[in-house]
């Protein structure tokens, strides 16, 4: 069989000490030593097959180092798929296999569905006979969840935006169409060369603004910036250390990050947290009076997530009414600490302040409330939208490889009609950035260009 | 009426237009003998509309009609009364070569052609009915009773299967350009079973060329190069009849739209539907009302006669409104209209019911190609013609059949397009269709399917012998370029500075030079002259080669990927029905087009990604079960 090379996370979402990525296909050793580099210096494709290798992966376009990993290489067909595989074994961990999987499908591997390690070992005919009908079972399944996810997802800004970039794509294309193939009408504009980069580099800088901004992308890429805000003494640095403590700091080393910027990375059940600004929190105790109003909210605003804290044993003081203004109408959760004392803070009027399910009562220093205040965190994270996070992270994993493929190829439009290249060449890689584009939104419908064609233009004799 | 034994052939062609004179053609060159039954021998090959031939696309399909061996690109360069390269400010992907045709010498040259084609006979004869004996055809019957017999009959009758002429509110049975219709034919094909749809197109009016006053039009003149369609042309026709370029005026669109009511596309009388790229004055006033002028090409229908061929003014107002509307337009306010247009409504089959090969699923040896099909335009229909002759041949001498695939040429997505996808509308070929539109170049027509007609016995030995040169040549020359290396010289350094590009610094590989866009091959060689001397058409495909290398490579890639899918097989006899979860809609098609490959399976409309993913498991359980049992 001939199927084009596929990855996925292949252990189960959230904690634990290492996590695999596998990717099965005729390019999987290929995609491998395009991102991995072992102190043998030796390409995985001159090694033995059935072996594991130290090393390192790294971003060949940053040339940045990823992550420290062990990889197993497979040649087909004495494996699970038949196929070519390779397996990462990376640090376990959110942010960090993630990263490894965008890494993977950046470098050309498509994003497996569900089950489709199975289908293909079904495929390729290594598994029995039997389970046929289970696995056509699947992939009816796997459709339907899929095209729900798909459309819960549509609905969103993004595929609005993606939308709005394919028309603009379109109708330039339409363009470039009628001017090839009805050379000697006068009726369509001549797609000129500067009109084409300017439209490239319109939708260039719209998707670059996608990835930045798409939030969700962001977290994975970064994790969840979080600030913990709240007066002197309220028990900031405990709680701090009490997350770390408890979910093992992620330490990175990433190339060009100083050790004064750097934030705790935590991983709170699944959740990637970035804990920003921690240094501050420790020195001074006091981020609003530190650095003043303005700035404090500077940092809130650019947060994710904000963890506010109160003392239980004292009345609200004008300072957190301030705060509690401060963070309005942001993602937040409210830290009621130190239940331990005598509660003298007015509870109902916190309740009503942040919404009693954002209220978290919390003794740090007994340790009581710290898993209640993980969960709400990560329910907060994986809120109703989608079904699980699994496929959440999934389909955001997909989105930004497949925004990063579009980026990449209307550069090379861009690119190639400043070098003159004629425009019919260049049309290439902008038809390319329209398809990859309606794939993240599940619209490759090709006949689109030529109604386009003919319900725009007066053509023919 | 008593009837006749007439004769007994390999292969009968009903129709001699240009899908059946390349169908006769390709046929009897490939030694099936054959017959041409046609309504009227002087039609062969006629024009009905356009006296031209080519453009985007369509000029790509005549390059390879030449280069599988068929007769329309060598029939054009020795007719034709000026022709023109369009696109050259584009790349090489979509230049395209347009002729305008003397259409009564074209038709004098194609049936000289097929009256000289050993193995050919042409016979007037009106068909009416078809043997068919056990789903197999086996000959046909005339008006007058005379029995052809034959192991394979292509159809190809373009629009004259209940053909139907509209002017104004005048309609009544006939062909085109008033020939008979085939109305009995058309009969007998419906109670074979074979579903058709109606169809519509039309023609503008013709003027004669002394009452124009070319003074207020433009001159289109032809090119002053050397043209040809066919690799086997070496005599040019230099001297060439411009054409003329006008403008409808407001005047136009006001008569138009006070004359609407009479017009039978929106009086409701034609039902047919007509093709969207080429609509009639009427629809573009209509559709596209803020448009205020549209071009009007003034094209001679050819040297020995004054009728002018006026695109752009295609029509079906009532005969008065014609002569104002001709008189609206600058240049032919005295103009004498001397035929006027009309619509033209037509049966033609559902092409879904073909399989690749032109023959249709329901009866065996019998293929149908050209208008027929639901396609318009002579390219088209010349280039279905060709391939139902050949694979006919094919049938008959027991060899292979001949299928070219999209990543081939022009000619494999539109025989892929119609009987996959069928067609709402005449359907015509757009070089959007294809997918890899830079593989399939004029220029490189011949690199592509050379060999292919040679295998079939399309092409002579001393032609074939010239192709393998030139093959080589172009594939050491690519090489030599690819080894040396261009010091940067002053000789160099002034080149590049000449065509604005920046100096070389250290050497570079004569390739990599030439890859950069501003630099031309033709600059290039005066510093890495070539191993031999060779032609230009040599030093375009060395060049378009280097120079799009990246560009071919991904859309090789991507060919690759799709051969794939293409070679995985769907067992014949496959019951759809049998295989739960494919989507309703998705079954339906799949059991009227009945594709013989996943990746033809993959384009029928209604057919998605998971469809395909159960037909796969289905089909290797299929085989794993034989396999195991």
């Amino acid at each position: 069989m001939h199927f084009d090379t596929i990855a996925a996370i292949s252990t189960p979402m959230g904690e634990g000490a290492i996590a695999i990525v596998r990717i099965s296909g005729e390019y999987a050793w290929e995609i491998a030593d395009r991102i991995f580099q072992s102190p043998a210096a030796k390409p995985l494709c001159e090694q033995p097959s059935h072996t594991i290798h130290y090393g390192h992966l790294h971003d060949p376009a940053t040339a940045e180092v990823v992550e420290e990993v062990m990889v197993s290489i497979m040649k087909g067909p004495k494996t699970f798929t038949r196929e070519d595989i390779v397996e990462i074994n990376c640090h376990g961990g959110i942010t960090s296999v993630n990263r490894v999987l965008e890494l993977v499908l950046t470098e050309g591997a498509r994003l497996a569905e569900p089950g489709e390690f199975t289908k293909r070992a079904f495929l390729n005919g290594r598994i029995d006979l039997s389970q046929a009908e289970a696995v056509m079972d699947l992939i009816r399944a796997k459709t339907d969840k899929a095209m729900s996810v798909a459309l819960n997802q549509m609905e969103g800004k993004l595929s609005h935006l993606i939308g709005d970039l394919r028309t603009a794509l379109l109708e330039t294309l339409a363009q470039v169409e009628v001017n090839i193939d009805y050379p000697e009408y006068d009726d369509v504009e001549e797609v000129t060369i500067p009109l084409m980069v300017e439209k490239g580099e319109w939708v260039r800088d719209e998707i670059d603004q996608l990835l930045r901004t798409s939030s969700q992308g962001k977290i994975l890429r970064e994790g969840l910036s979080t600030v913990i805000v709240g007066r002197p003494n309220v028990g900031k640095s405990s709680l701090l250390n009490s997350l770390v403590q408890e979910n093992k700091a992620i330490v990175t080393d990433i190339a060009g990050t100083t050790r004064d910027i750097i934030e705790e990375y935590v991983n709170v059940r699944g959740v990637p947290l970035r804990l920003v600004d921690t240094a501050g929190i420790r020195e001074t105790e006091d981020i609003v009076e530190r650095i003043g109003v303005e700035r404090s909210r500077q940092v809130l605003k650019e947060a994710d997530l904000i963890l506010l804290m109160v003392n239980s044993s004292e009345p609200l003081t004008d300072e957190d009414e301030r705060l509690f203004e401060a963070v309005a109408g942001m993602d937040m959760l409210v830290i009621v600490n130190k239940t331990d004392l005598p509660a003298k803070i007015d509870l109902e009027h916190v309740y009503e302040m942040a919404g009693k399910d954002r209220v978290i009562t919390t003794s740090i220093l007994q340790e009581q409330g710290i898993a209640e205040l993980e969960e709400a965190i990560a329910s907060l994270f994986f809120e109703g939208s989608l079904e699980s996070g699994d496929l959440s992270y999934v389909s955001n994993a997909r989105h930004i490889a497949l925004l990063k493929q579009a980026r990449h190829t209307i550069e090379d439009a861009v690119q190639a009609a400043k070098a003159g290249v004629p425009i019919d060449m260049i049309q290439i890689d902008v038809t390319r950035t329209w398809e990859i584009l309606g794939e993240i939104i599940g619209d490759t419908v090709q006949d689109s260009l030529l109604n386009e064609l003919f319900s725009k233009f007066c053509l023919g004799k | 009426m008593p009837q006749f034994e007439a004769g007994t052939f390999d292969c009968i062609v009903i129709g001699a237009g240009h899908a059946g004179a390349e169908a006769a053609y390709a046929a009897a060159k490939m030694g099936a003998s054959t017959v041409v039954l046609t309504m009227n021998l002087d039609m062969i090959a006629f024009m009905p509309c356009n006296p031209s031939l080519g453009g985007p696309a369509k000029g790509i399909v005549v390059r390879e009609i030449d280069a599988l061996g068929g007769v329309m690109a060598k029939v054009i360069d020795k007719t034709h009364i000026q022709m023109r390269m369009l696109n050259t400010g584009k790349g090489p992907a979509v230049r395209a070569l347009r002729a305008q045709a003397d259409k009564v010498l074209y038709q004098q040259e194609m049936k000289r052609i097929l009256e000289e084609q050993p193995n050919l006979t042409l016979r007037q004869a009106v068909v009416e009915r078809l043997i068919v004996e056990d789903g197999e055809v086996k000959g046909v019957v005339t008006q007058i009773g005379a029995i052809f017999r034959a192991k394979t009959v292509i159809i190809t009758t373009g629009t004259f299967l209940r053909g139907e002429v509209i002017i104004g509110d005048l309609k009544y049975s006939s062909g085109p350009n008033n020939q008979m219709p085939s109305i009995k034919l058309a009969d007998h094909l419906k109670e074979l079973g074979l579903q058709t749809v109606r169809f519509k197109t039309g023609t503008p009016p013709r003027i004669n060329s002394n009452t124009i006053d070319y003074s207020k039009t433009e001159i289109q003149p032809g090119d002053d190069v050397p043209r040809s369609f066919s690799y086997e042309t070496t005599e040019f026709i230099m001297d060439q009849l411009p054409c003329w370029l006008t403008y409808t005026t407001p005047e136009t669109h006001e008569i138009i739209n006070e004359n609407l009511h009479l017009s039978p596309m929106y009086s409701g009388m034609i039902k047919g539907k007509g093709p969207s790229y080429c609509p009639s004055i009427e629809d573009k006033i209509v559709r596209f009302a803020d448009k205020s002028r549209h071009q009007i090409f003034l094209e001679p229908e050819g040297r020995n006669t004054r009728e002018v061929y006026v695109q752009g003014l295609s029509t079906s107002l009532p005969e008065h409104v014609q002569h104002r509307l001709i008189a609206s337009v600058p240049g032919l306010e005295k103009a004498e209209m001397m035929r006027a247009g009309y619509a033209i409504e037509y049966d033609s089959v559902i092409a879904t019911q073909l399989w690749p090969t032109l023959e249709t699923k329901k009866i065996k040896n019998l293929y149908t190609a050209g208008q027929i099909n639901g396609t318009s335009g002579y390219e088209e229909a010349a280039a279905q013609g060709l391939m139902a002759g050949i694979n006919a041949a094919c049938n008959v001498l027991g060899k292979d059949e001949v299928v070219l695939d999209r990543s081939e040429a022009y000619i494999g997505v539109l025989v892929d397009d119609l009987v996959t996808k069928g067609t709402s509308e005449p359907y015509r070929l757009l070089t959007s269709r294809a997918e890899y539109r830079l593989l399939l170049r004029h220029d490189n027509a011949d690199m592509r399917l050379t060999e292919i007609g040679y295998q079939n016995g399309m092409i002579s030995e001393e032609r074939y012998e010239s192709f393998v040169a030139k093959k080589a040549q172009i594939d050491a020359e690519i090489e030599h370029l690819r080894k040396v290396s261009v010091k940067p010289t002053e000789e160099i350094q002034a080149i590049i500075a000449e065509a604005g590009g920046t100096a070389l610094r250290e050497p570079m590989k004569a390739a990599d030079l030439l890859k950069r866009p501003e630099m031309k091959y033709s600059e290039l060689c005066t510093v890495v002259p070539p191993l031999e001397e060779i032609t230009d058409e040599v030093a375009e495909q060395v060049e378009i080669f280097i120079k799009y290398e990246g560009y071919i490579e991904k859309a090789m890639q991507q060919v690759e990927r799709m051969k794939k899918m293409e070679n995985k097989r769907i067992p014949e006899n496959i019951d759809y029905d049998a295989i739960s979860g494919i989507a309703k809609e998705a079954k339906a098609n799949l059991k009227a087009v009945q594709p013989l490959s996943i990746a033809q399976a993959s384009r029928i409309s209604g057919v998605n990604p998971s469809d395909i993913a159960i037909l796969l498991v289905y089909i290797e359980q299929g085989k794993i079960a034989k396999v195991s049992g």
